[in-house]
Order: structure tokens, then C-alpha cells, then sequence
């Protein structure tokens, strides 16, 4: 593989990887919305 | 209303679901091959220019939009679209929304049939010691209902409608109970999979079975910047067009799946998060896997002129064969399980839409409404079975699978930015936001998403011929046949044009290589000055063969004699039934509008 190719493999898939992971970590460390939210499985738990 | 008590279960159950309607067989098919015809390394800069561009604002917008409806008890767009403007004519474009998703499950759940059936082959070894022609042959034979392949009498009639039920199935499970779930799965084994191929293509190197059998020529030819293309509009149009059908906007589906989440709760980072898993598959895994093991057995050379759809089922079997019997088997699995995970998460999206609209309008049970759906797309999708050779797919793919997106994404972005008005969209997507929005996308939405949408679409109306804009605008404007008035004139039918004859003519001018027999039929192939075959045709035994091995043919001239059906026949039919379900989509909104009228509901 030519270096550029090999460059710009790397930084897109890198950075795609890295955009992707974070976003995902957000949607999981954000606290959850006091009820009643849009989720059902978390309603018995939140009731009690 | 039985439709308020459907629910997500949790919120990454929900970002799994939108993913897994996005990510589909286009992400591993249609992306490599996108980015091999249109300069490699540097299709990517179109690609993410369109995305942020068009992409994540249409992405924002069906999100924004179905949330909005969802808060007045609309899970379909046709009412979702009416709920936001007091012009009445608007819900019926919302039609494409339930229309879509019909017409292209109904193919869609085929070629997902064509995946699972070869999840089973391979488990059963059905490949082994069968040459690259054998395998594209299977594959061929598989498609001709009429030649059993496997003892199995009409084995691809019948896994058509086991795939349909069991969509079906798990659409009568509910969001939660069925769609989530089938998501949960499907998403976690989809990426596993998808990784084991891609460390696999990516490290393959130089099999040494031809000159330049080395995967990394694959990823070289597939990365290597080429930055004049740039310049090339049609690049960009091929970039654009790529957005569209990744990230499975101008569908209805991403409207449906928003409309059941709550005003407080966020859809920005939602949004986000399931487009850039979608872009994650796609770029990472899709470009890593059918590429360069393709190219690490076959050559470059090979695959630049084979590069397409048709690798996934009548060459990768033929490649993991190279591994050894233990090795072809697990491959086939991951390779034909990744595609049915990828397929089924997106067809199980395409059936909400029409259950939402049943269950608003007609009060219909979760389970009516499923296996009406069922049996809907059953009678949409039977031609596409029996006649695929014949072309009912392709023009299934192209009027629902593409012109309606289009079309759609167009009438959506006007509405939201100019009817309903930018401010307001804005308000709505912002929302329970979990994160800022960069307020530079308010006037994107506004202007620019809108401006790509109308080129995208007038560029597909009136493709220049070979698709060669340069010229077309120096010179005169011919239209290809691939453009949207190109194929309503049938520009491309240039033989057998009659729907029924007592002749068939050549699409091509060669010589005629060979007649072969095989599979109770005789194949006449026609070859080029190179002796490489250019066309080859296939003839039951109550049809007479006019030529002779040897003879010069010219385009036209008649091959056979007997009763023939033209394609053009298919084709013009296939059309035909589409738009015979958009105007009973139509008229089951209109009935909808005077029930809601009767009862006062608006």
C-alpha cells in the first residue's frame, strides 16, 4: 500500500471509530430523564 | 388508541433499532463498490461532505418530525406530515412513507431469504470443491425457480416466505418485544462478525494465486486519494446517492421509530449516535471485507471489472473456499450471517410504518396489522421471486428503492424548514437535546440540505448519456437511459421491445461462441473478437435456436424462434403494481382523513 493510502485508511477509520465510541459513551453516562420517559424497562424499577 | 401503548424498552435498545434499520447490505455491497468507481481513496471526501451536509440534517429532521407526531398520536407520515401544516395535500406525499417500505421489503425480504438460505449452505458445505463458475451458477440456478439446486423443489419460493414470516413474527412481538430485541441480537453479532471478516481481509496479503492476488492492492486501489475526481460532479452525485440509501432517510421508517419517544426526551445525540454507528459499519467494517479478499484471490484487475452486487452471493462462497473446509464454513456463516442480521434489522423497520398507520387509523391489533403486512408485501413481493430474471427486482429497486427516497426526502425538508418553519423545527429538534447543536446547521437545513436534495433529484431526471456531464454541458444534452425520463421512455429497450413475439433478439453483436446444454436448458453464448463472453442466453427446450457456433451476430438479429414474453413486459407490469399500491396507500389515507373527520380527531 502507497503511504497516502495508507494515511487516509487510517485517519478515517480512526476517526469515524473515535466519533462513533464517543457519541455511544454519551447515550450510556447520560442520567436517565425522571419518568415518565420514553423507555418502558426501567418503569417498575423507577415506580417503586 | 392501541398503538399509545407501544414503547421502547431502553434507549440504547432504541439507537440499536435505528442503526439496524440504517445498517443494511448496502453498507458491505454498495459502498466498496461505490468507492472503487468513483476515485477511491478520494470518494470519501464527498462521502462525508454529504453526510454532514445531508445526511445528519435529515437525519435531524425525521427524528424532529416523528417525535413531533408521535406527541399527537401519528406513527406514520402521512399524518405526521399533515399535523404540521394546515394544508391538506401534504399527507398524501406522506404516502411515499407507508408506499416505500411495502414496495422494498418486498424485494428486500428476498435477497434476505437468498442469505439465510446461504447461512444453511454453507453450513451444510454445499460449496466445497465447486469452481468460481459453479458457484455463480448456483447462484443463477437458485434465482430460476425452476431449477431445483438442492432437492428442495422451489427452494427460493420457500425461503422467501419463511424470511416473510418470520418478520412478520417478530413484528407481532411489538417495539419492544420484537423489533428491540430482534435489534439486541442482531446489531452485537453483525459487529462481531463484521469484525472477524474485516481483520481477515485486511490482513490477508499476497495468497499468491495470481500475479496480483495481495488484499492490500484491494485496500491501496480503494484508499489511494485521487484527488482530481473531486472536481467530477459525478462523484458527487454518487456520494449524495450513497447517504441516501445508507442511512435509510426518505424512507418513513427513521419518523415511525422517533414518533414513539417523548417531547423531554433527547433525539439530537440519538440521532447522531445511530448515524455514525451506521457510518462506523460502512467505512470501517463494509470497506475492509468483500474488497480486498476479493481482490487478494482474484486479482485487481478482476474485480475492477466485477466489482458489484453479485460478488456477495456468486463469489465470496467461491473465496472462503481458499481457507479450508473449517475456515469456508465459519466465514460463510459470519459473511451470509452478517448480511441476514444486517437485512432482517432493516426489513423488521420497514413494517412499522404500515402497522402505525393501521393501528392509528383503523384501531387494528398488533397482530392484524403485522401479518396484513405479511400478506401485502407476500403479493408485492411474489413477482420479484418468480420473475426475477425477468427484471420485476431492479424496477422494484429503482422506482420505490431510490426515486421515492428522493422524492420524499425533498417534500420533507421544504416542509420542515419552509412550511413548518425553521424556527419551530429547530425548537423541536433541540428539544431534551443531549447535546449543543452547532446553530451553522440551522441555515444548512434550511438552504443547503434542500439545495442537494433538488441536484440530486434533477440530476437523476436528466442524466446526461454515459453519465458524462462535462460533455453535456459543453455540447448537445442526450439523456441516458438510466435517467428517471430514460426509463419511463425505456430508452434502455433498444431489442424486443414488443411484450410478446415468436423471435428473440440479441442485445449484443458477437459471435456465437458456443451452445451448451445444462439444467434442461440451452445456453447460447456470445462471445467478442477477444473470444471473452459478452452475453449469454438462456432457452427451454420449446424454443428453436436459429444460430450455429460460429456465426456473426449482429444486435437484433433473431437468436430463436418459439413464444417469447419480453421483458419490457415485466418491467412495464412491475410499474404497473407499484402504482397500483400507491394509489390504494392513497386511498386508505383518504378513508383515514374521513374517519378522523367523523370523530372529530384532527
Amino acid at each position: 500500500m502507497s503511504n497516502s493510502a495508507i494515511i487516509t485508511m487510517v485517519l478515517v477509520q480512526v476517526l469515524v471509530t473515535i466519533i462513533t465510541a464517543y457519541f455511544f459513551f454519551k447515550v450510556l453516562n447520560t442520567p436517565a430523564r425522571p419518568e415518565p420517559d420514553s423507555y418502558s424497562e426501567n418503569d417498575d424499577r423507577d415506580g417503586e | 388508541m392501541s398503538n399509545m401503548h407501544e414503547s421502547w424498552g431502553t434507549r440504547v435498545g432504541l439507537i440499536l433499532a435505528m442503526a439496524g434499520n440504517a445498517v443494511g447490505l448496502g453498507n458491505f455491497l454498495r459502498f466498496p463498490v461505490q468507492a472503487i468507481n468513483n476515485g477511491g481513496g478520494a470518494f470519501i471526501i464527498p462521502y462525508i461532505v454529504c453526510f454532514l451536509l445531508m445526511g445528519i440534517p435529515l437525519l435531524w429532521i425525521e427524528w424532529s418530525m416523528g417525535r413531533y407526531g408521535g406527541r399527537f398520536g401519528n406513527h406514520s407520515t402521512p399524518f405526521i406530515l399533515d399535523n404540521m401544516t394546515k394544508k391538506r395535500l401534504w399527507k398524501y406525499f406522506g404516502v411515499f412513507g407507508i408506499f416505500t417500505n411495502v414496495a422494498v421489503a418486498a424485494y428486500y425480504c428476498y435477497i434476505e431469504s437468498w442469505t439465510l438460505s446461504y447461512v444453511f449452505h454453507s453450513i451444510g458445505q454445499t460449496f466445497s470443491g465447486l469452481s468460481q463458475t459453479e458457484v455463480a451458477r448456483f447462484f443463477t440456478n437458485y434465482t430460476d425457480i425452476n431449477t431445483s439446486i438442492s432437492g428442495i423443489p422451489f427452494e427460493a419460493v420457500i425461503a422467501y416466505i419463511l424470511c416473510l414470516s418470520l418478520n412478520v413474527y417478530i413484528l407481532s412481538k411489538g417495539l419492544s418485544g420484537g423489533v428491540e430485541k430482534a435489534a439486541k441480537i442482531g446489531m452485537p453479532l453483525l459487529l462481531l462478525f463484521g469484525a472477524f471478516l474485516a481483520i481477515r481481509g485486511v490482513t490477508l496479503g499476497n495468497t499468491g494465486s495470481c500475479d496480483d492476488c495481495d488484499s492490500s492492492l484491494g485496500l491501496n486501489f480503494l484508499w489511494e486519494p485521487q484527488f482530481d475526481s473531486l472536481s467530477n460532479p459525478k462523484v458527487w452525485l454518487a456520494a449524495a446517492g450513497q447517504i441516501f440509501f445508507t442511512l435509510s432517510v426518505g424512507m418513513g421508517t427513521i419518523h415511525c421509530y422517533a414518533a414513539y419517544v417523548k417531547k423531554k426526551d433527547d433525539i439530537a445525540l440519538n440521532s447522531m449516535t445511530a448515524g455514525w454507528m451506521n457510518g462506523f459499519v460502512e467505512i470501517v467494517l463494509g470497506a475492509s471485507i468483500v474488497i480486498p479478499i476479493a481482490v487478494g484471490y482474484l486479482g485487481l484487475d478482476w474485480v475492477k471489472e466485477n466489482a458489484g452486487f453479485s460478488m456477495a452471493f456468486q463469489t465470496m462462497p467461491y473465496l472462503f473456499q481458499q481457507w479450508g473446509p473449517a475456515l469456508a464454513t465459519i466465514g460463510g456463516v459470519m459473511w451470509f450471517g452478517l448480511l441476514f442480521f444486517a437485512g432482517i434489522t432493516s426489513s423488521l423497520a420497514m413494517g412499522t410504518p404500515w402497522m402505525g398507520f393501521m393501528r392509528d387509523e383503523f384501531n387494528w391489533s398488533r397482530n392484524k396489522s403485522a401479518w396484513t403486512f405479511g400478506a401485502l408485501v407476500l403479493a408485492m413481493g411474489l413477482p420479484t421471486v418468480l420473475f426475477y430474471n425477468e427484471g420485476v427486482f431492479g424496477e422494484y429497486d429503482y422506482w420505490a428503492g431510490t426515486v421515492s427516497l428522493v422524492i420524499f426526502a425533498l417534500a420533507e425538508c421544504i416542509l420542515f424548514a419552509w412550511i413548518f418553519g425553521i424556527n419551530k423545527g429547530w425548537q423541536e429538534l433541540n428539544a431534551g437535546a443531549d447535546i449543543r447543536i452547532p446553530i451553522i446547521f440551522k441555515p444548512v437545513i434550511k438552504y443547503v440540505t434542500p439545495l442537494l436534495i433538488l441536484i440530486v433529484f434533477l440530476a437523476s431526471l436528466i442524466t446526461p448519456k454515459n453519465n458524462d456531464w462535462q460533455n453535456a454541458f459543453k455540447n448537445k444534452w442526450e439523456l441516458d437511459a438510466s435517467s428517471i425520463i430514460g426509463q419511463i421512455q425505456n430508452k434502455g429497450v433498444e431489442v424486443n421491445k414488443e411484450y410478446f413475439a415468436d423471435y428473440f433478439e440479441s442485445g449484443v453483436s458477437g459471435t456465437v461462441g458456443s451452445i451448451d446444454r445444462i439444467d434442461q436448458r440451452s445456453i447460447v453464448r456470445l462471445v467478442n473478437e477477444n473470444n471473452r463472453q459478452i452475453a449469454a442466453y438462456r432457452f427451454s427446450d420449446n424454443k428453436e435456436i436459429i444460430v450455429r457456433p460460429g456465426d456473426a451476430v449482429i444486435k437484433g438479429q433473431k437468436l430463436a424462434t418459439g413464444n417469447f414474453i419480453n421483458n419490457v413486459f415485466f418491467t412495464d407490469m412491475s410499474r404497473l403494481l407499484l402504482l397500483l399500491l400507491f394509489g390504494f396507500i392513497c386511498y386508505l389515507v383518504y378513508r383515514a382523513t374521513i374517519r378522523r373527520e367523523k370523530t372529530g380527531r384532527n
